[in-house]
């Protein structure tokens, strides 16, 4: 008999994963992970964000996305992620409408794409979403309407690209642009962390020196090697010489699911201590997505420290965001507008 | 009664070592005859099968029809019409219906709407434990009377192990044959992807390999020294494969069976969240789908199945995690099995032998085969044609297929049952 290959057709479902996240011209369309996307993207990504980095310390407001109307649509509850989306998006003049979906739609028996449906049909342009399913973000950007954009705040254990794009921000900000000469160490609960994932590709795709995950055997996801990381389960060793350390928040349920026996026996072993920092290179640089459980994943000392920027990722998030919301939905835009928004702002000190 | 005649068809009988270009004839519902005429033999049809194969009607080991409980899904008119398109003639129906089947009175129903609908035989499991739950035995014993050709537990698996091990001791004593389709639910967490790097970059919960062997092994631990047969259901690991393998050479009386989707896809597949790739078991890796090619290959794993699970479109309109496993696969159960001929990994007699005799021994019943006096239940095949399947062009009510699109060479031509036509294609 005749080996004959066999074709698959894409169907509705299953468009790729990588480049329904890019127009036909290359550019973002939506953002729903880092991966896949080239360090091109990326670095606009970055560039952007600088621009509008100088533009929130001077003026509030930049005109650029008037008339647009961007729904934060969380079915995880959260405030530090959605408040700087929000912010992200009222700077850049657009209307902002906020949905806390958990509590309203889905409990009547109404599916995602009922609820998408209707905010479609009050003419939106951006849906910003959070959700507790891996894939919610791919889900609706293969569902909804072609002119509207879709930025993933956060899917399940997936992907949470906007916070890895701060992260890099801050990392580029502190450190300089040139990642292939640092080595970063993320520690804590790897496995169920959509921001280490974020935070891998994109130190990855930045060419990053070395990428380090650091945790116990529980807490570390299978074959994770894959992903292009070097693994430790011993902090002490993991974070020796190390220019960036990122500490993970653990979620207090890990003590319930049977993968760690408890807080004090973690902060043992995997907690920032000032003499465990001092392993790291001595103009190494702490990060925390946020928010801290101190005492537990990291002493107050090392947060609070010189060396910490966690306060600066915070504030690093709003133009991040800017810069993700403008490169997609104000059009071919990129870093052009950053420098031409650049040179408006002084006009206007002027 | 009607006599027919197919004539000029290559015969394809993996149990009477048959394979050669010959005659068949039919009477009284009956094969009776094969190469030579019956006496008084006057056929009022003659089929000409020149370039066809015939082979005995297909037995699919497992087949949710989703009736009762979940007609939105299908039914069972619907779904033994789409059977009988695909060339199955028998299929079997696990318990883990609404309501449960773990009393006669949910044989009866469902045996009486398959008679019915006048299309492939439907024949059920009943259930290992009450209700399913894994607290209390079933009467089995009426569940046989009934019609039930075995117990299973279904997906529902049975966590303590002296109601497991109770369970087959009373089912052996009524002479009982138990199905199980291996799982663990705690060490399942909940996950709807095979534990590996896939599902480590996609952030699914996933499945490890011990969610299948752990059981496995318990079970065949639990059964050493009995006379009890166990068929393992559904397997999906290269490991359970040895499990069944060593167990075999022990002499325990253990068989197996594989959903004909776990032979020809991979976790790769998930890679872009499409749901209609949701299955549990999980789609696990390269080479856990390879030893299960070999494992039929080599007589560990005697059946395929086609697993099948038709959903209405919304089950699988919703993040990857969030939608209902399974896939519509009633009509893709044969061409996805020849496509392991066409593939050079099955010879085409075991290839067949998977989908006839070998499920209809495991269930018990003297048929997927073609001697005389047996019911003339017939597939016929052009070999040669070569088609595109399309989910808009099944008969399933179900269309969660992730195989549209794929070519397949080898249709049905013909169904019969007891030598009267349940399809024809156009």
């Amino acid at each position: 008999m005749v080996n004959k290959p066999t074709r698959r057709t894409d169907d509705i479902i299953g468009k790729d994963l990588w480049n329904i996240q890019l127009d036909d011209n290359g550019q973002l369309k939506h953002f729903l992970t880092i991966e896949g996307l080239g360090t091109n993207i990326l670095n606009q990504i970055l560039d952007t964000a600088e621009s509008f980095a100088g533009v929130n310390e001077s003026v509030k407001k930049v005109p650029l996305l008037r008339g647009k109307t961007i729904v934060n649509l969380f079915f995880e509850a959260s405030t530090r992620t959605r408040t700087t989306f929000e912010l992200a998006a009222k700077r850049l003049s657009a209307d902002v409408l906020n949905m806390n979906i958990s509590v309203s739609a889905t409990s009547k028996g109404e599916t995602l794409l009922d609820t998408l449906r209707n905010l479609e049909a009050m003419q939106t342009d951006m849906f910003v979403v959070r959700h507790a399913d891996s894939g919610t973000a791919h889900f609706i950007a293969n569902h909804v309407a072609p002119h509207i954009r879709v930025l993933n705040a956060g899917d399940g254990r997936h992907a949470h690209p906007t916070q890895a794009m701060l992260d890099m921000f801050t990392i580029r900000r502190n450190k300089g642009a040139n990642f292939g000469k640092l080595r970063v160490a993320i520690v804590g609960d790897i496995l169920h962390s959509r921001v280490a994932r974020s935070q891998i590709h994109a130190l990855n795709t930045l060419n990053t020196g070395e990428v380090r995950i650091v945790g116990p055997k529980t807490l570390i996801p299978k074959d994770v090697e894959s992903m292009g990381v070097n693994v430790f389960h011993n902090l002490e060793d993991g974070i020796q010489d190390a220019d960036v350390v990122i500490m993970l928040r653990l979620q207090r349920e890990r003590m319930q699911g049977a993968l760690l026996p408890s807080e004090q026996e973690y902060f043992q072993l995997y907690g920032l201590t000032e003499a465990r920092f001092a392993l790291a290179k001595p103009d190494a640089i702490v990060m925390h997505p946020g928010p801290i459980n101190r005492g537990v994943e990291i002493e107050s000392s090392v947060a609070d420290g010189e060396r910490s920027v966690i306060l600066d990722q915070v504030t690093y998030g709003i133009a991040v965001r800017m810069a993700v919301m403008s490169m997609t939905l104000g059009g071919n835009v990129g870093g052009n507008v950053g420098g031409h928004m650049n040179s408006e702002n002084q006009e206007k000190k002027q | 009664m009607k006599q027919i005649l197919i004539k000029n068809a290559r015969v394809i009988d993996p149990k009477n070592n048959l394979d050669k270009k010959i005659d068949l004839y039919i009477a009284k519902k009956k094969i009776a005859g094969i190469g030579n005429a019956p006496e008084n033999f006057n056929p009022q049809q003659t089929i000409d099968a020149e370039n066809l194969w015939l082979i005995p009607g297909v037995v699919d080991l497992c087949a949710r029809l989703r009736e009762p409980g979940l007609e939105q899904k299908a039914d069972i008119e619907t779904e033994t019409r789409a059977a009988a398109s695909a060339g199955i003639t028998t299929l079997c129906i696990p318990p883990d219906t609404d309501p449960v089947i773990d009393e006669p009175a949910v044989v009866e129903l469902i045996l009486r709407k398959a008679k019915l609908a006048k299309q492939s035989h439907v024949f059920t499991l009943g259930a290992l434990t009450a209700k399913l739950k894994g607290e209390h035995l079933s009467e089995m014993a009426s569940l046989k009377e009934a019609g039930c050709l075995g117990v299973s537990n279904a997906r529902n698996a049975v966590s303590n192990p002296l109601i497991l091990r109770r369970a087959f001791e009373y089912a052996s004593t009524h002479n009982i044959t138990v199905f199980i389709e291996p799982h663990d639910k705690y060490l399942s967490t909940q996950g709807c992807a095979h534990e590996g790097a896939i599902a480590s970059r996609l952030g699914l919960n996933a499945i490890p390999y011990a969610a299948e062997t752990a059981p496995i092994a318990q079970i065949l631990e639990l059964i050493r020294d009995t006379d009890i047969r166990v068929h393992f259901g559904r397997l999906s690991c290269a490991r359970s494969i040895e499990l069944i393998s060593d167990a075999k050479n022990n002499g325990l009386k253990v068989s197996a069976d594989v959903a004909a989707h776990q032979l020809h896809l991979t976790d790769m597949d998930i890679s872009s969240f499409n749901s209609q790739y949701h299955v549990i078991p999980p789609l696990r890796s390269q080479r856990d789908m390879q030893a299960l090619r070999t494992g039929i290959a080599n007589g560990i794993i005697n059946s395929i199945c086609s697993d099948h699970q038709p959903h209405e479109i919304d089950a699988k309109l919703a993040p990857f995690p969030a939608t209902e496993p399974g896939i519509s696969s009633i009509e893709t159960l044969l061409p996805l099995t020849l496509k392991l001929v066409d593939d050079g990994d099955l010879d085409l007699s075991t290839a067949i032998a998977s989908i006839t005799c070998n499920p209809a021994k495991t269930l018990g019943l003297n048929s997927g085969h073609l001697s005389i006096g047996q019911a003339a239940n017939l597939c016929l095949i052009d070999p040669e044609k070569e088609w595109i399947f399309s989910n808009n062009e099944i008969l399933s009510h179900g269309k969660n297929t992730p195989f549209s699109g794929w070519h397949f060479r080898g249709q049905v031509v013909k169904t019969l049952l007891e030598g009267r036509s349940i399809f024809s294609a156009k």
